[in-house]
Formats: C-alpha cells, structure tokens, sequence
C-alpha cells in the first residue's frame, strides 16, 4: 500500500510523463491520443483521491481539502473533454507540429493539479507562475502576426501580476516576522495566525495578492490581456484558459481570503472584492455589446463571470455556496461554448460576426451546442449556472443588500441583450452569399465530448448529486473560517 | 555590515536610474545584471552564515548575474537591435518620473515598521523604489526587449524584499521561484524572437492590430 503523499506524488508525475512521452513520439497524427490516455488516467485517479483521501503530508506543504477537491473536479473534467476533443481538432491542423501543444498541454495540468493540492502559499505561487509560463506556446499556436501579439500581451501582464502576488506573499511572512512568530507561508498556520500578524504588513499583504492574482483571474479593470488571448488561441486552448486557468487564479484568491476572514480585516477584503467583482461586470457589459469577434466576446463574458464569483466571495454567508458551484458551472460552461467556438471558426474560417452567420446551417450540432451553452452561462434555467447565480442573488437579498442586487441584476440583463444580439445571428442568421467553402464539417470527434459535458451542466442544473452536495457545503464552511 | 548592505543597496538604486536613463540596450542589460550581482552579495552580509544561505548567493549569481543577462544579449544580437529610439515617455521625463517614485517609496516605506534585527536597513523602500522604476520602464519603453529588461528590475525590486526573508524560507520555494522566472525569460525571449521574425522589428506598438474599434 502507497503512503500518501507518495500517491499524490504519483498524481503529479503522471501527465509529466505524458509529456515525455508526447516529446518521443515522432508521428505528428498518433501524438494527440496521448491527450486522452493521460487525461482518462487523471481524471480516474482524482476521482479515487476525492473518494479517498490521503492524509496531509508529514509538514502539512501536501494537502487536499474540499477547495482542493473542487478546483481538481473541475479542471480534471474540462481537460479531459478538450483533450478527447482535441484528437479530432488537431486532425485538422496537420499542417504544423502539434508537440509543443501535447507537451505543454500536459505540464500545465501537472501544474494545475499542484496548485489544487499545496496548502504551502509558495509552493502555490510557483505552481501558478509555471501555468503561465506553460500557457504562453498555447496561445502562439497559430503561428501568425496576431497570435504573437496576443502571446507577448499575456506574458508579460500575467507575469508583472504573478510577480506583485509573489511580493504580497512576501509581506505576509514578513509579518509573521514582526510579530516575533515563526515564518511560515503554510495555510494552516497563517489562518491560525491571522489575527496576531502585523496589521499594517497583512494589509499591504492582502492588496498586493488581490491586484496578483486579480490580473491572473482576469477582474477588470486588470483584465487587458484576456480578450487578445481567448480571442486569438485555438478554441481548446481558449476553453482551458477560461475553466482551468481562471480557477486556479481563483483557488489562490480563495487561500488569501480563508486568510483574510480569519483576521480582523475580512469586512475591508470583501468590500474590495465585492466592488471590483461589480466593475468587472460593468466592464463586461460595455464591451460586450456590439461586439464582432464571437470569441472576444467569450472573453468578456468570462470577466463578467469571474467577477460573479468574486461578489459571491464579497457577500460571504449562503453566497460562498453558490460561488463555488458557479467556478465549477462557469468552468464546463465555458469549455462547451469554446469548444463549440472553436469549431464554428473553423467551419467559416473567420471569428466575425459579420460572416459568421447562419452556424445551424453548416454545423447544425456546433451551432446548436453553442446556442445551448449561450443560454446556460447567461444563467437561463434549467441549467446549473442558473442555481449559482440565482443563490448569489438571493443571498444578496436576504443581506439586504439592495444596491449589490439591483446592480447585479441590470448588468446581468445589459450582458444577456448585448450577448444575444451577437449570439442569436451567427447561430441561426442566413448565410452570407459567396461566403468560401471550407474543409470542416461537425464530426463525432470534435462533437460528442462538449455535448456529454453540456448534458453534465444540464443534470446538474436540475439536480445536485449529494455527494458533490456535501463537498461544495464543506467548502463554504472552510471559507467561512471553519478548518 | 548593515552599513555595508545599505550602501549596495543605494547602488542598487542608482542603477535603477542608470537603466531609466540610457537607450542603449545593451548597457541596459549590464546594468541590470549589476544589480543581480548586488542582490546576490546581499544576503551574504545581513544574515548569519549557513550552508543555506550559500546555496542562495550561488542560485541568484548564477541565475541573475550570468544566464539571464547572457539569454537577452543573445536575443539583441539575433535581432540586430542596439538602441531604443523613440520611447512612448522621453528619457529626461522617466528619469524625474523615477525620482518621484522613489521618493513616494521612501515615504510609504516609512509607515511600514520593520522587525527589531533589521531596523536601520533600506530593504523596504529600496525593493518598492526598484519596483516601481522596473515598472516605469516596462510601461514607457517601446521595444520587446526594453520591456523584458523593465520586467527583470520589478523582479529585481521583489527578490530586495524576500532577501529580508532568505534565511526563513524553505530552499523549495526559492529555487522554484528562481527557476520559474528563468524559464519564464526564456520563454520571453523566444516570444521576443518569433517577434522579430513576424514583424521584423521588435516594436510593441506596431502590435496594435488586437483592440476593440
């Protein structure tokens, strides 16, 4: 029988060695099957470390706790379907070497994966920092003029926001220092501590993080980078972005903020957070409207979602139970609708709305999935984006707090309207004369994987299994300070 | 000693101007590899000696003062670049620009109270003052690399700060971070070449093609 630390071990090697593997082989059409093999293989060892779980690692840096768990639930799922998705897009793209993709695709879900289990805040950062690196060739896929200028636009806001997030960690252990305790970057200890580290240092502490992993998150207004890069990646990569990506920024703000609630500062932080989540909405809704690129405006509608997990965050109370279950509905939400994005692009070989038109047409599944998933994530029922938002709302309300309410629901109208007048034309518009033919047609490989996760979003929409039930309960409780 | 770290760090600040200051490229990066230097000596002379520690000094001489540098001037001589001609800022204006940031440092760093073994040292402002003219240059500066070297002082300003830490961090977490933003340069300077290739030129503001009409 394995120790448990060497089993999560185990867990994080295993798709480094589908890198490897990827690397050694030559054949530029049997290389993506490594995709599916390693992600199936994830994605059946999380669901044993989720149902068992090992303990914490001797000096506690290891440690899967519900968060964990549904940050790994998450990412483990939308990989999976874009890595069986991607064995039918990549057949398409023979034109070029897919191994960086494969390779790079692979490391980043081990560091994916590292960041859901470390409970030691370095260990995290480093984790999160080799995401961004590891996405980088991602986005440069296509290789031309925009791609680049996209890629470069990333890197470098990503890596000035990761590297103000590193000098917040910074001044947290340096508080522990001033106030004569051991320094420690450990979660447990920290959220023990909070309350007797140096006030003034755990507040400079707390902005740097949040303007960090704010940027990695995408909450406007530090959110330049997202619509270049979800616009000019491959759909897969863009559907990665968005669920994986985003929710791991997001598990990082969430340790800073189990932090924050167990000091005295937790009602400045969530203020903070349940402002900037309004901004990014309002952001989200300005540039939403009259958009022309559909995946661009993918883009601004994973801001506005990332700020609805951030004002779930800021109201606290029955809140943080629907902002945990809208990073899990967001993330497959969004995996559906690049996915299906993707392969729209493809069929018309443009991302303009202006000849975009008509996608039921010519791929009738790709459209009609697209259209489904344009529904859910604008919180239509009976999906589960719907249940998440619909709590946040409620919980608002019982708050009494109405200016937050209100808000949130006109901007959540202006977003619907300004998305729908993009939508609703690509999706079932005529289809312009003389537009090129081209090569794709939907076929089982780049359809089945979205549709059996938009049935995933349509079942959790009308009925949340208990297990999952009792997990997302957990997790609320351990931001509400509970251990 | 203190008196010593003290006044590597004002030479460290002065570099900062140094880099403000110069358009040519190449000086730039020497600079800035000065200051790695500096930032390596650092540690050696505020803490007590461990085996540690020297892994420490090596790891950031090695990494900041040596492969670093070597990477970026590499990628200058691959693109043919010497000097950063028109700035989005001037040269006179980011310098006084970086006089007031480091004044501004100095002031907030005084409302930060430091722990009693590190009391009398610079480190605070230093590393926010270094921060904050990393940050100037990666904002008023048109080319790639010039921005690469902006990116490399912010780090810079942040590694100031964690020296206060050296001695209490775990070795996994400091090297994962040394080794992160080795790869994360090298990654740039791929990026920097693809750049040149597709433009040929390594100007940012001609990558303006991505934005809303």
């Amino acid at each position: 029988m394995l120790q448990g630390t060497s089993v999560i071990s185990l867990f994080l090697l295993l798709p480094l060695c589908g890198a490897l593997l990827a690397w050694l082989i030559p054949d530029n059409r049997r290389r993506p099957l490594v995709l599916p093999l390693f992600s199936l293989l994830h994605l059946s060892m999380t669901a044993l470390l989720v149902i068992d779980t090992p303990p914490p690692s001797p000096q506690g840096w290891i440690n899967l706790d519900s968060l964990g768990k549904l940050n790994l639930i998450s990412i483990s799922t939308l990989f999976t379907v874009c890595s069986i998705y991607s064995v039918g897009y990549l057949q398409y793209r023979q034109e070029r070497s897919n191994r960086t993709l494969c390779m790079s695709l692979l490391v980043c879900l081990s560091a994916m994966s590292l960041v859901s289990v470390s409970h030691n805040l370095g260990l995290l950062w480093i984790a999160l920092e080799a995401t961004t690196v590891t996405m980088a060739p991602l986005i440069y896929f296509n290789r031309n003029a925009r791609s680049i200028e996209a890629t470069w636009k990333y890197l470098l806001i990503c890596s000035v926001g990761i590297a103000i997030a590193l000098l917040g960690l910074f001044f947290l252990a340096y508080s522990t220092i001033v106030a004569k305790q051991d320094v420690t970057l450990l979660l447990g200890s920290l959220i023990e501590d909070a309350p007797h580290l140096h006030a003034v240092w755990r507040h400079a502490a707390f902005i740097f993080l949040l303007v960090g992993f704010g940027t990695k998150m995408g909450l406007a207004p530090l959110h330049t980078w997202k619509p270049d890069a979800y616009g000019e990646a491959p759909g897969l990569v863009g559907a990665l972005l968005a669920g994986g990506l985003c929710n791991c920024a997001f598990l990082a703000l969430l340790r800073v903020y189990q932090i924050a609630v167990a000091s005295t500062e937790a009602y400045l932080f969530q203020e903070v957070l349940l402002v900037m989540g309004l901004i990014s909405m309002a952001f989200a809704a300005v540039f939403m409207v009259r958009q022309n690129d559909f995946k661009r405006m993918l883009a601004y509608s994973s801001v506005k979602h990332v700020g609805i997990m951030v004002i779930g965050l800021g109201l606290g109370g029955q809140a943080l139970y629907g902002a945990l279950l809208h990073m899990l509905a967001n993330a497959l939400t969004k995996v559906v609708l690049f996915l299906a994005a993707g392969n729209i692009h493809r069929a018309y070989n443009s991302k303009s709305t202006e000849f975009v038109r008509g996608a039921l047409r010519r791929t009738p599944w790709s459209g009609a999935l697209f259209l489904a998933a344009f529904l859910a994530i604008n919180g239509s029922p009976p999906f589960v984006p719907f249940i998440s938002e619909f709590i946040i709302i409620n919980s608002a309300f019982v708050q009494g707090n109405f200016l937050t309410a209100g808000l949130f629901l006109l901007l959540l109208a202006i977003i619907f309207i300004g998305m729908a007048s993009s939508v609703l034309p690509v999706v079932m518009g005529r289809i312009p004369a003389g537009l090129p033919a081209t090569s794709y047609r939907d076929t089982p490989h780049t359809i089945v994987a979205p549709l059996v996760l938009m049935c995933v979003i349509l079942v959790l929409g009308l009925w949340i299994p208990q297990p999952l039930h009792n997990l997302l309960r957990e997790a609320a409780g351990l931001l509400r300070g509970g251990t | 000693m203190t008196l010593l770290a003290d006044q590597l760090l004002v030479l460290s600040l002065l570099i900062n101007f140094v880099v403000l200051g110069t358009s040519r490229i190449a000086f730039a990066v020497r600079a800035v590899a000065v200051q790695g230097i500096l930032l390596g000596v650092l540690p050696a002379l505020v803490h007590p000696f461990s085996w540690h520690l020297v892994g420490i000094v090596c790891g950031i001489l090695l990494a900041k003062g040596i492969i670093i540098p070597w990477m970026i001037m590499g990628a200058i001589k691959k693109a043919e670049i010497k000097r950063e001609l028109e700035p989005f800022i001037g040269y006179t204006s980011t310098l006084v620009l970086g006089a007031v940031f480091t004044s501004l440092a100095f002031m907030f760093a005084a409302k930060l109270p430091l722990a009693p073994e590190h009391s009398g040292l610079i480190f605070v402002p230093a590393s926010i003052a270094t921060l904050l003219c990393g940050f100037l240059v990666l904002m008023s500066r048109r080319k790639a690399i010039s921005q690469v070297i902006g990116y490399l002082v912010m780090e810079n300003g942040i590694f100031i700060f964690g020296l206060l830490l050296a001695n209490a961090m775990p070795v996994m977490v400091e090297a994962g971070a040394l080794l992160d933003l080795l790869v994360g340069v090298f990654v740039m300077g791929i990026v920097i070449n693809n750049i040149n290739r597709e433009f040929s030129s390594l100007d940012t503001s001609r990558l303006n093609t991505l934005r809303e009409e």
